[in-house]
């Protein structure tokens, strides 16, 4: 039985038509922005990937003034904020789609998607700011 | 949440284990969904045997007899018994097909295990209320839509474009593709589903068609067309060897053509 969370409890069986709740409010003329972005940002990663690990092999087992020595490298630094971005910007998408694929309520899946751009940009925003203080030796 | 377990009024219990055939020589056991909505009662698997020498190869045909033989009560749709309607679609030793077209020797070891399409309504035994899915692919408007005026004899089209409908035209709506689709299953009142992705790319395809940009205007949503994960599983599902998988990337590819 289909029932329209929208119009009415959900015991009581939608009049809408088939047709209506299908087409419901429309299409959001949007999601191909994101999808772009994913493949872009997971190519990025995947080109970025054998550099980064390269890089955190380096950083093995050094102290801090080996490792700023190492940031302060231009390449260094800018191959980590590439990744940094890249990855924090797919993690945000991809977390995304499965909220919206898993939480149905809609409230719960406001605050949920509220709560991951937050994460995603303090996530990326804490790393840049790191790499950016240990690069530039302050 | 999504609801990963059955409702409680889904749940299977039991069943009946209907006598074997006497005289018949060579059996093969029937695994059966038997659910009525006017008994009350949760869904049951129900055992038949099938004398496998006084019927058919396919499994409908093995269907067709337990019902003749048997039990008439047995509900499910059939009509061309050749793979042309897509009324037999079901879920037969756990994948949908169709039942006309899946010889029950094909079902390795024990029981021909035989369920309803997966998470839609049932009506009755192997019956799914596909009404959702009809109105999703009514939903993508499946006809050709033109400003100019009309030809005196036909809407040309040459052979190199007509060849882009292959592959695309040959869809009979049996649901097997979307009934599978985990992603179909979590949000089918929002997601559009393989089937009638695969039907709007018929009609995005077409040259003749001048509603190109506004098919497209109408898929592009988050959910409609991108709760597409490329999972595969409509794919390796599809009784007439189609891709809606591949039909879908390329809608989306046409989406990002137009944008960049």
């Amino acid at each position: 039985m289909s029932f329209d969370e929208s119009h009415g409890s959900p015991q009581r069986p939608s009049m809408r038509t088939p047709l209506g709740r299908v087409r419901n409010l429309g299409a959001a003329h949007s999601g191909t922005s994101d999808f772009w972005r994913q493949r872009i940002t997971g190519v990025a990663m995947t080109l970025l990937m054998i550099p980064v690990l390269v890089i955190i092999m380096m950083l093995l087992g050094r102290n801090q003034v080996g490792a700023a020595q190492i940031l302060s490298s231009i390449p260094v630094a800018v191959i980590l904020l590439l990744f940094i971005i890249a990855s924090a910007w797919h993690m945000k998408i991809g977390m995304q789609v499965v909220i919206e694929d898993y939480v149905h309520n809609e409230k719960l899946k406001l605050t949920a998607i509220m709560l991951n751009n937050f994460f995603s940009v303090a996530v990326a925003l804490a790393s840049t700011y790191a790499i950016l203080k240990l690069s530039s030796g302050v | 949440m999504v609801e990963f377990a059955l409702p409680k009024n889904s749940k299977i219990t039991g069943g009946k284990t209907w006598p074997k055939p006497a005289g018949a020589t060579e059996l093969r056991e029937f695994r059966v969904y038997r659910w009525n909505p006017d008994d009350g009662k949760n869904p049951s698997v129900d055992t038949y045997y099938v004398d496998t020498n006084d019927c058919g190869p396919m499994v409908l045909d093995g269907l067709i007899w337990i019902k003749n033989h048997i039990d008439p009560s047995l509900t499910f749709r059939r009509s061309c018994r050749e793979g042309v309607c897509g009324s037999c679609a079901m879920n037969i030793d756990g994948q949908n097909t169709l039942a006309c077209t899946r010889s029950m020797h094909d079902v390795k070891d024990g029981a021909v295990k035989i369920n309803p399409l997966p998470h839609q309504p049932v009506v009755k035994d192997l019956v799914p209320d596909l009404t959702n899915f009809y109105a999703q692919y009514a939903s993508v408007e499946p006809w050709l839509k033109t400003t100019s005026p009309t030809p005196q004899k036909e809407w040309r089209q040459s052979h190199e474009d007509r060849e882009k409908l292959d592959g695309l035209y040959e869809c009979i709506l049996c649901a097997c593709c979307s009934t599978s689709c985990p992603s179909y299953w979590w949000n089918s009142e929002r997601y559009l589903g393989p089937a009638a992705l695969l039907q709007a790319n018929r009609w995005v395809s077409d040259s003749r068609d001048e509603a190109t940009g506004e098919r497209l205007d109408n898929l592009e949503d988050p959910f409609r067309l991108y709760r597409c994960h490329t999972i595969m599983n409509c794919a390796k599902a599809c009784p007439k060897g189609l891709n809606p998988a591949e039909a879908i990337a390329e809608l989306k590819l046409k989406m990002v053509e137009r944008q960049i």
